[in-house]
């Protein structure tokens, strides 16, 4: 699995894009479960279980990324650029970024702060002001390779490190992918419903339709969220702990999630004796704040793998969090789907 | 690039080392490799990689320093988190979720920690964190860490060496790795010369913290001239290009009260001369590179920089064009040829 989580951070797929990402899940799954594309480019998936199920239940991971889009070929051969989805600033200065269908190399410049203005070396420059620098000489060479529209993804191979640490893009939420695949790879006791969804990163939209077309009783929002346990933060503000095992939401800024499914899903890890942690800030969103909302409503959890730097070109994650969300997340399937 | 393959593979040799200020043994050990096809080489009690050949007069030194910026280690945290400051002149507004090496007892992977947006406030953007909120997270208890690193260990920005279009290519280390390819790319190109001066190199460690090791190294060198090679700003959006250099537009010629005025007309003349693109830089004082310690050094050197254009100084995201490597080292060659006689 962890082959295949690094395999998906590298493909490249910001919202609108994730054609890259579908064509790998379907060659994952394609021999193990029954799918369809939706107009949208959400990946529809059904497997059958060894029983028929009494609810639907249906588990969702995004499978775009946060990154950029090109917007205009500057006379002197810059690209300028939009965000796509969140992302802050400062992740993006002097980062090198790969541009198109032709991946070309990039990276995004910045005034050297020695000809800063003095007391001005910490101001962040604004986004609109920002370019990427691909070695063109001239508008012409430039849109030689490539055009307005391109998308752009952050460049870096995915790292293991430290005590069972990765960092890669993308994790947000190629993750919750590689665990939705190794589900449906897996032999399922009752039927299952999943989608990978497409544009979550600007405003949770492939969500919407997938959930009124699967039209599911129960739904999992299989998700990375922030993990902020970092050097100078402390308590409830560090909002969930890498190793602390899969985060498990009660509110968060778009959804305000069933309480009869948070404490289920505590109650089946304790039950298991698997490792998970609530999610202790009402912070972020995701698939969920849509598809709780879908057609007369559906009884919506969100799992998630608690993620470092999210949003950024260096996501963090620690891989025994993958396990115990993925053993959390089955369990709460089987058990929605005979409840 | 095909016309630069000897320049570019020196570059990516020399960029893939470490080697931030104060600890430049990985990087030495690659230059001193590189240097020894040509002369006989000596490290310096600071550290520098310095080299002689030939004999008679003049006696020109070659200098380009060796170090980069990164970072240095203050403290391990409770946690695990390294507590870092900066070694050299790194930009705190690219550090944010970058990606390091930490040269502990063993190359550790490490990531600067940073806050997402989902929990900052969006003015929160506008400023870079200074060094007493930010650290490295290299994914280890504080019982581990202490195993591996310690205060003092130094801290490389990682980065890949990037070729763009055309002969542009992007490191983290082009400052001043590109000084140093050009200085041995002069060397190639001068094989097989017949020269009646003397030549010695350095290059030369703990620029960026203030230039110890130029300093110290011009004054055992006694050279009669010296030619310094280092990097300087290129234009981009919003970087005038009027008043910085072109990128690909030639090796900058240093004019500044404090460099040899003679040296960089004589500099001028062969570039015109020989064809080889070059631009001015002018400078109103001193140069703020290795120049200002090799010119005082001893009794006092007649020094002149030729500067490299590059874009994003002091990121990962460095940009240099290749072309301006090559025409650096064509114009130290045909300098050293003229005033070495080999013409005459």
């Amino acid at each position: 699995m962890l082959k295949m989580i690094k395999e998906l951070c590298a493909l490249p797929g910001i919202s609108g894009r994730e054609n890259a990402v579908r064509e790998y899940i379907i060659d994952k799954i394609k021999d193990f479960a029954e799918y369809s594309v939706d107009p949208l480019g959400n990946l529809l998936v059904f497997k059958k279980g060894k029983k028929p199920a009494k609810n639907k239940v249906m588990l969702d991971a995004h499978m775009d990324e946060v990154g950029l889009i090109v917007t205009a070929v500057t006379s002197d051969g810059f690209l300028r650029f939009a965000k796509v989805g969140g992302i802050d600033t400062r992740v993006m200065l002097g980062r090198t970024v790969t541009v198109g269908d032709k991946g070309i190399t990039g990276v995004i410049g910045i005034k050297p702060v020695h000809l800063l203005e003095k007391g001005a070396d910490a101001d962040i420059p604004k986004a609109d002001d920002l370019y990427i620098d691909i070695g063109a000489k001239s508008r012409e060479e430039a849109l030689e390779f490539v055009r307005t529209g391109d998308s752009v993804c952050f460049s870096g191979e995915a790292v293991e490190f430290g005590n069972g640490f990765i960092k890669a893009k993308a994790l947000d939420d190629r993750v919750g992918c590689a665990i939705l695949i190794e589900i449906i790879r897996s032999e399922l006791e009752y039927d299952a419903w999943f989608s990978f969804s497409v544009q979550e990163e600007i405003g949770t939209r492939g969500a919407q339709t997938a959930a009124f077309t699967i039209a599911p009783d129960y739904a999992i929002v299989v998700e990375t969220t922030t993990a902020a346990d970092i050097c100078g933060v402390s308590g409830e503000k560090r909002v969930c702990l890498c190793s602390g095992g899969g985060a498990v939401s009660f509110m968060d800024r778009s959804t305000l999630y069933s309480r009869e499914l948070y404490d289920k899903a505590f109650e089946i890890a304790e039950r298991d004796g698997i490792t998970c942690q609530p999610k202790t800030l009402v912070a972020g969103g995701n698939d969920a704040g849509a598809i709780h909302k879908s057609r007369g409503g559906v009884k919506t959890l969100t799992v998630s793998v608690p993620c470092r730097y999210l949003h950024s070109p260096s996501c963090v994650i620690n891989y025994s969090d993958v396990g115990e969300s993925l053993r959390l997340i089955k369990a709460l399937a089987e058990e929605f789907a005979k409840w | 690039m095909s016309d630069y393959l000897s320049v570019c593979a020196l570059l990516e040799e020399l960029c893939a080392a470490g080697g931030v200020s104060g600890a430049e043994d990985e990087a030495a050990k690659t230059a001193a490799r590189l240097l020894e096809k040509y002369m006989p080489v000596k490290i310096s009690p600071l550290g520098s990689v310095t080299g002689s050949m030939g004999s008679g007069e003049p006696h020109i030194l070659l200098d380009a320093h060796l170090d980069r910026i990164g970072l240095v280690v203050t403290a391990i945290d409770e946690s695990g988190f390294l507590k870092v400051a900066k070694c050299g002149g790194a930009d705190i507004r690219v550090l944010a979720a970058s990606e390091v090496t930490v040269c502990g007892k063993e190359k550790l992977f490490g990531v600067i920690t940073s806050t997402p947006p989902h929990l900052s406030k969006p003015e929160d953007s506008d400023k870079a964190k200074e060094f007493d909120e930010i650290a490295v997270d290299i994914g280890m208890s504080r019982e581990q860490a202490e195993k591996l690193v310690a205060p003092g260990d130094r801290i490389v920005f990682n980065s890949s060496f990037s070729k763009l279009l055309g002969s542009r290519v992007s490191s983290g280390a082009i400052d001043d790795r590109a000084g140093v390819a050009a200085v041995l790319r002069c060397l190639e190109l001068l094989e097989g010369e017949k020269l009646n001066c003397r030549i010695s190199v350095m290059f030369s460690v703990q620029e960026e913290t203030g230039g110890s090791g130029a300093q110290t190294g011009a004054f055992s060198a006694q050279a009669d001239e010296a030619i310094a090679v280092d990097v300087s700003f290129a234009s981009a959006p919003g970087i005038s290009a009027e008043k910085y250099a072109s990128l690909g537009g030639g090796t900058m010629i240093g004019y500044a009260p404090s460099l040899d005025y003679s040296m960089s007309r004589r500099l001028a003349e062969i570039a015109e001369k020989e064809n080889i693109p070059n631009q001015p830089e002018v400078m109103g004082g001193k140069t703020g590179t290795n120049c200002d310690e090799i010119q005082t050094a001893g009794a006092g050197v007649k020094t002149a920089l030729l500067s490299i254009p590059l874009r994003n100084m002091h990121t990962a995201a460095e940009v240099c064009d290749l072309a301006d490597i090559e025409s650096t080292a064509r114009l130290m060659a045909e300098y050293i040829k003229e005033r070495g006689g080999a013409h005459a």
